[in-house]
């Protein structure tokens, strides 16, 4: 008979099976028997956040640099509830995650005891697949299933939760050799027709787009993007979750799509006659107005989801697979055909383009007095340069980020797409630079967010993790406020968040234990991020304190049609005489 | 709208149901009628789901099934090349002066008594949901004191199973169904 250990002790093992390296959680009553074998594993790393929220959108940032499964942990009912926000970030933005969660002890559940809650049961609408473990003899069995789910396929978030009985109780520790799961078998393989197909229609096409989103970072597929694109010539384009998977600095990009994307960016979609759509998945923000979408184009569409396919455009080519064995295959695909001497001419689309792109480049007015939010992120890009990962929470100041920025590698911009959850940056930052403790990490945030969870600076400065906030202070939810501009009357109800007085930033990140800075003026941008820079033996906040009036342009105002984008207030791009 | 019954093989393990039911609320999907029950192989539930849905929500409810871990095989049933069976309980007036002619109307439909009282009958019926739906129309002047019914089972006609590659799957493959 083999060693008898507990349940508990049995779940250590399994996460060292899965390679599990660092885990951020918190303690509680129903997980405390996981805690105590976990004090002495050697290979793990047990981070203790402040907050269960910051524990899941740490692990989200460790994962997203990384790519490989981010794992939080959390005690039964409150602690499982506080993971739910970056459960749910995690299942809009494909993010791998295991969340191993405490639960009552199998006879209690079900009594409305202490501290339960029926996590499972809540998360089921926002985890790729959950578990519910009350026998102990269950735990590796589910663990390596739960690792297997998270990681493969389109990535996504699993919950295990373990019934404290079950990790109390004793069992024999034996990790399955292999993972077999009759009803999940993900296509990895794409279909050689389609990619024919997909040939075909490409080098017919006379205007295409090569729509690229967050699935080729997922995929590992940015080098093989670039052959394409440079094999072709064809546009490229890269949504909020794919910045960075193709270089800004390629004279191909033409930036980002969407509500706040560029207006050559969004024309070349909207003008378009064939979408090549690699791992992206026609969310409203980069549609606009389905129905006026790119009216004129024929998709093609890959993607290792075959329910993205068709979900909200009609598709002409669907092609399921990963990304990282499509598109080099498209690639020779494209290659056989030019071999045929049948290749695309987009010489009059670049012209097309070229004049978009010269006419209306991303840019912004500086304010007669006070700092500009897009002059300091700008700055920020440039002086802190490559070998910079960048982690943004949601708003305004994301949205400068993601302009202002210059991604030439993927998985440096890390952010909150789908969900749109405040608070992400300072955690995600925080998992990122436990990922990559070389790299120079940004949380690039509002005064809005970062109040949602900056209490996780704590944990940084306690654990050594010194990441840099730039905290782009407008004292107001900017991006709310500049809805109530636009279409509310400049009625400004409730988004003034009076962070110019309280708190006090710089305090706050004393009491932290951080470096606190602050700039206001534009002279000291630059002084004030090098100084930041050269600190490096604890966490540094730089309070930007920016005007408020500033706004992100250009915009497509939701539920409208891109071809109303406008580069700035009531200011209509010149689409050009071809229109 | 359009109705479309669907054979759904489910791993039989705790929660698949709520899995497919909460699948179903969340994507605005509306059941007419769930069945599950075993099957030949223990391990397995099958589940047959009646949808009402336009052509394409109904791929999207497929592919969003198929991608639950616990889903293992999804067929449509084409509803000329499948049985399709409900049962259903109803409980009748029929006093001394009612009481042959509802047993006539019984017998005319191959209906069973199942229970007799001095005011009511209560009787079973088997089949499609149109024999089920005429029978009520028979039965109704006489006055229904209640009625339960079964969610439809179905399954499809001749000699393959639903595990056969043939009987048009919307199956784990990835390529289109449509």
């Amino acid at each position: 008979m083999s060693e008898q250990i507990t349940g508990a002790q049995s779940l250590v093992s399994s996460l060292e099976a899965a390679g599990v390296t660092d885990v951020f959680g918190i303690p509680g009553g129903a997980i405390l028997p996981l805690y105590d074998p976990l004090m002495d594993s050697r290979q793990i790393r047990h981070i203790l956040v402040r907050h269960e929220q910051g524990a899941g959108h740490a692990a989200e940032g460790y994962a997203a640099v990384s790519g490989r499964v981010g794992v939080c942990m959390a005690t039964s009912g409150p602690g499982a509830t506080n993971l739910v926000t970056p459960i749910a970030d995690a299942h809009m933005d494909s993010v791998p995650l295991v969340a191993i969660t405490g639960q009552v002890a199998s006879t209690s559940i079900g009594t409305d005891a202490f501290q339960e809650a029926d996590i499972r049961g809540i998360t089921m609408p926002i985890t790729k697949h959950s578990f519910l473990v009350t026998n102990a003899d269950d735990i590796p069995q589910a663990v390596a299933e739960a690792f297997h789910i998270a990681s493969t396929g389109r990535p996504g978030p699993v919950l295990v939760d373990v019934s404290k009985d079950a990790l109390q109780a004793m069992t024999a520790f034996a990790w399955p050799d292999s993972v077999s799961l009759p009803g999940y078998h993900p296509v990895t393989r794409p279909h050689a027709k389609q990619v024919r197909e997909a040939a075909r229609l490409i080098v017919e096409s006379r205007q295409p787009v090569l729509y690229v989103g967050g699935g080729v970072i997922r995929a590992n597929a940015s080098a093989a993007l670039r052959r394409l694109a440079e094999l072709t010539g064809i546009p490229v384009v890269t949504t909020l979750m794919a910045r960075g998977a193709f270089p800004d600095t390629h004279p191909q990009h033409l930036g980002m799509p969407g509500m706040h994307g560029t207006v050559a960016a969004v024309g070349a979609l909207q003008k378009s006659d064939l979408l090549v759509t690699l791992g992206a998945r026609f969310d409203d923000r980069v549609t606009g107005k389905l129905s006026s979408f790119a009216p004129n184009a024929a998709v093609i569409h890959a993607d290792i989801d075959p329910a993205e396919i068709g979900k909200n455009r009609f598709v002409d080519v669907p092609i399921v697979g990963d990304l990282s064995e499509i598109i080099p295959d498209l690639v020779a695909a494209i290659e056989a055909e030019f071999s045929m001497n049948r290749r695309g001419d987009y010489e009059g689309w670049w012209v097309q383009l070229d004049r978009l792109r010269d006419i209306y480049p991303l840019g912004y007015d500086l304010p007669p007095e006070g700092l500009s939010p897009q002059y300091v992120i700008e700055r920020l890009g440039i002086i802190s340069g490559e070998n910079s990962i960048y982690a943004a929470g949601v708003g305004q100041h994301q949205m400068w980020a993601s302009q202002f920025i210059q991604y030439n590698e993927p998985r440096t911009w890390i952010n909150s797409g789908g969900l749109g959850t405040m608070g992400f940056a300072v955690p995600a930052a925080m998992g990122a630079k436990v990922a990559a403790p070389d790299k120079t990490v940004w949380a690039v945030d509002g005064d809005g967010c970062f109040q949602m969870t900056n209490q996780e600076l704590v944990t940084c400065t306690i654990n050594e993790i010194p990441i840099k906030v730039a905290l782009i202070n407008n004292s107001s939810l900017g991006m709310v406020r500049q809805w109530q501009t636009l279409f509310y009357n400049e009625r400004y109800s409730n988004t003034d968040l009076h962070s110019h007085r309280i708190p006090d930033f710089v305090k706050l990140a004393d009491a932290y234990g951080c470096h606190g800075l602050r700039c206001e003026t534009p002279d000291e941008v630059d002084a004030t991020i090098e100084k930041a820079m050269s600190l490096n033996d604890a966490p540094v906040v730089i309070d930007f304190v920016v005007h408020k009036d500033a706004m992100v342009w250009p915009m497509v105002a939701a539920g409208t049609s891109n071809d109303e984008i406008l580069v700035a207030r009531a200011m209509a791009p010149d689409w050009g005489s071809d229109d | 709208m359009s109705r479309h019954t669907l054979s759904v093989l489910v791993e039989n393990k705790p929660g698949v149901l709520a899995r497919v039911a909460s699948l179903f609320s969340r994507r605005g999907f509306n059941i007419d009628s769930l069945a599950v029950g075993p099957t030949e192989v223990p391990e397995v539930s099958r589940m047959t789901i009646v949808v009402n849905v336009e052509g394409l929500p109904l791929e999207q409810v497929t592919k969003q099934l198929n991608k639950l871990v616990n889903v293992l095989k999804i067929v449509e049933l084409d509803q000329s090349a499948s049985v399709a069976r409900e049962i259903m309980l109803v409980k009748v007036k029929a006093d001394i002066d009612s009481r042959s002619k509802v047993i006539e109307v019984v017998q005319l439909f191959k209906a069973k008594v199942v229970d007799v009282a001095p005011e009511a009958l209560t009787i079973e019926i088997t089949g499609n949901p149109e024999k089920l739906a005429d029978f009520l129309k028979v039965m109704e002047p006489f006055g229904i004191k209640e009625l339960v019914k079964s969610g439809m089972v179905a399954v499809g006609r001749g000699s393959r199973s639903i595990s056969d590659r043939s009987t048009r799957p919307a199956d784990k493959s990835g390529e289109r169904t449509a």
